[in-house]
């Protein structure tokens, strides 16, 4: 936010003569009639780029597309995208400058948990319609805040009774040390003790670690059935590596909700990945048409170089359609306007299948998939179709209390 | 009894690749004086030229023990030309230098390579002991710093070169007038520094995760156990090594993780507190 004396100067003299003068109101007005106005935050440099990447270059594509077919409400939708640089400061400097300089009709953003929970408070505040497109751990309940991403009901709900059957009872859980990983190992928790099984325990690993050794050595120690994990990051593939070179891979298998997010089959060999389970609401070697032809659209702009085409990158692609269409519906960009109209329950057929928002927590009702890793790649076993966020569901309901704003660490 | 063996192999490998990580930055930092903040850049580029060597079809070991030093050697030699050696005898311009150049670096190689995570997998397989599994590449990684430790004492002691350069380190004008060219000397022991650590990040790339930003994962516990350690070159770094690995591999597997991380750096301030001049400074005064 750079205001300069002259700057200011020349704005409030601007001002003083539309006061005094009211015909010439009528030039200024003419802004309203510019682009509509997109606001982008994702990380491109630093240790999450490889997460914002695809994200950006979906939401890139979905703009791209709404201006082919016409734009919005006749003008065109203009992408103002900030790099935040996997950098907790940047976010809230320039989600500011998003709302308050750039005056963005609504913005798209936000990777880790962290980086929402610094952004969110500032939109809620500037009056800016927000979208969250990634996975996380669920309870977010603010009306300003849609949340198109994944939450644990409807993944690891499906991903550990699937792999208890497969592997066995005794569970051990591996995770990151921070919000995410922390909440996500109790759904974790929960999940195995609903389906009748037992958490030997669970380890929390700082994202520096790098030397996985002792680890390792306390896992074989407790004997579990199977591995669940929920590392983050490039140090912690190396687990993967440590875990397989042990000769482990084949002793415990491995169920992850977070492994495959960035390019982790195509970066392990086969002998270190194979067998791997995951489950997320979209997987790049999805099947359908829609899915074909969006991985293509991408890959045909940014070529062979391409992160993983994940969940991350198809939510903020259908965030920005059901955006589009909230706009479509309300006739306007207004704020208001378009959270009303999508509490309607609008609905958008993404790369993923149908996504349909849920007025009551603004979360989205959407297709859920689970997949193994084989050769290198996802192979998609099963399909749940159309799953509600019952986990936000169940602590959050804006129709009653439309003045919520809480990220509620939901009580498992 | 099996656990015990399991558990001692943990140990020797944080040993090990304490020793390996921090080597370079002992030549560089300890003797040379010089705050390499691109400590951690070097090492990524030694993984990075493994990892890309054999993706273009070199022998692995080919890879790792030759490759890898030799290019990061080389990088260091260009950096003391271009960067270093208008800044000796200036420590803090020396920090802000190699601070840029590591952004430098990890800014051009995420350009070339992409920031997703590359890697080749570990060249051993696993080997069992009793109930447990242990991978065969953690007696290799402790062979290899063993081996480096035993060439720098060999080079050091019982080389002209060695000589001539604890020579220069200690007075650099009086081995100018001995007939010593200094600046050469200098060059030479940052090259010498560089591919060391070119060769820990060769050898850590199968078992680690490799990314442009990997280097700041292994700095900080580089600087501890060099910092540590204190002036000796060599045996502070492997009493400081033995000191910290041993604290962060037994308390992480008694432990958790985090608190192996927390127990490691509370025992290093411990340690400098009491011990100002390093381990080495107290134990090993004027040893090599």
């Amino acid at each position: 936010m750079t205001l300069s004396r002259r700057k200011f100067i020349r704005n409030s003299a601007a001002g003083s003569v539309a006061l005094a003068a009211p015909s010439l109101i009528g030039s200024m007005a003419q802004a309203q009639d510019g682009p509509i106005k997109l606001g982008s935050l994702h990380d491109l440099a630093g240790p999450l780029a490889a997460t914002g990447e695809p994200m950006v270059y979906a939401i890139m594509l979905a703009v791209e597309e709404i201006n082919a077919a016409g734009g919005l409400l006749g003008r065109e939708v203009e992408l103002i995208n900030y790099d935040t640089q996997s950098n907790i400061q940047l976010y809230s400097q320039f989600a500011q400058q998003l709302a308050v300089r750039d005056k963005v009709d609504v913005i798209h953003g936000g990777i880790t948990s962290a980086s929402r929970e610094a952004i969110r408070p500032i939109f809620s505040r500037f009056r800016t319609l927000y979208f969250y497109n990634t996975l996380y751990e669920g309870g977010v309940c603010d009306r300003n805040t849609f949340n198109t991403g994944t939450t644990p009901a409807q993944t690891v709900e499906k991903l550990v009774p699937y792999a208890m059957n497969l592997w066995g009872k005794k569970a051990y859980i591996i995770a990151a040390d921070y919000n995410y990983g922390q909440i996500t190992a109790k759904w974790m928790r929960k999940y195995v003790e609903d389906n009748g099984g037992e958490v030997l325990s669970t380890d929390f690993f700082p994202l520096d670690v790098t030397n996985f050794g002792p680890s390792i050595s306390r896992i074989q120690a407790a004997g579990p059935d199977l591995l669940l994990s929920a590392m983050v990051g490039g140090n912690h593939t190396a687990f993967y590596r440590q875990w397989a070179a042990a000769g482990l891979k084949d002793e415990i298998p491995i169920a992850s909700t977070t492994f495959g997010l960035v390019n982790e089959p195509a970066t392990l060999e086969d002998a270190e990945s194979r067998g791997v389970l995951g489950s997320y609401g979209y997987f790049e070697e999805l099947q359908t048409p829609a899915s074909q032809a969006f991985v293509k659209a991408i890959k045909d702009r940014h070529g062979a170089q391409t992160p993983y085409v994940s969940e991350l990158a198809a939510a903020s692609y259908e965030g920005v359609h059901l955006w589009a269409e909230g706009v479509k519906m309300a006739g306007s960009v207004d704020r208001m306007e378009v959270i009303e109209a999508l509490e309607t329950g609008l609905s958008f057929d993404g790369p993923s299948g149908k996504v349909v928002v849920d007025p009551k927590t603004h979360h989205v009702t959407r297709n859920t998939f689970l997949a193994e890793v084989e050769n290198r790649a996802w192979n998609v076993l099963e399909t749940f179709e159309q799953q509600q966020p019952l986990d936000t569901a169940a602590v959050c309901d804006l129709e009653a209390n439309p003045n919520d704003t809480t990220h509620y660490i939901i009580d498992i | 009894m099996d656990i015990a063996i399991i558990v001692g192999l943990d140990v020797i490998s944080g040993i090990a690749s304490l020793v390996l990580i921090s080597a370079g930055l002992a030549v560089i930092f300890g003797m040379m004086k010089i705050i390499n903040l691109a400590h951690g850049e070097f090492l990524m580029l030694g993984a990075y030229a493994t990892v890309l060597s054999v993706s273009a079809g070199v022998n692995i070991w080919f890879a790792m023990l030759v490759i890898a030093p030799v290019f990061v050697g080389l990088v260091g030699v260009i950096v003391e030309r271009c960067l270093i050696q208008f800044l000796y005898g200036r420590l803090v311009d020396t920090m802000l230098a190699t601070w840029g150049l590591s952004l430098v670096i990890v800014g051009g190689t995420t350009m070339i390579f992409g920031n997703t995570i590359v890697g080749v997998s570990s060249p051993l397989g696993g080997f069992q002991v009793g109930a447990y599994q242990s991978s065969l590449y953690t007696p290799f990684l402790a062979l290899m710093a063993i081996f480096l430790m035993t060439a720098v004492f060999g080079v050091m002691r019982y080389t002209r070169a060695g000589l001539i350069a604890r020579a220069v380190m200690q007075n650099p004008e009086m081995a100018a007038t001995l007939g010593v060219n200094p600046a050469r000397v200098y060059m030479a022991t940052f090259g010498a520094g560089a591919a060391m650590s070119g060769l820990a990040g060769g050898l850590l790339a199968p078992v680690a995760g490799v990314v442009p930003t990997m280097g700041a994962a292994y700095i900080a516990k580089a600087f501890i156990t060099v910092v540590g350690g204190g002036t000796s070159l060599l045996w502070g770094l492997i009493s400081a090594s033995g000191l910290f690995g041993f604290i962060n591999q037994i308390a992480a597997f008694l432990t958790t993780p985090v608190f192996g991380e927390v127990i490691l750096f509370v025992a290093a301030v411990v340690l400098i507190r009491m011990l100002p001049t390093g381990i080495a400074g107290r134990f090993f005064k004027g040893r090599l």
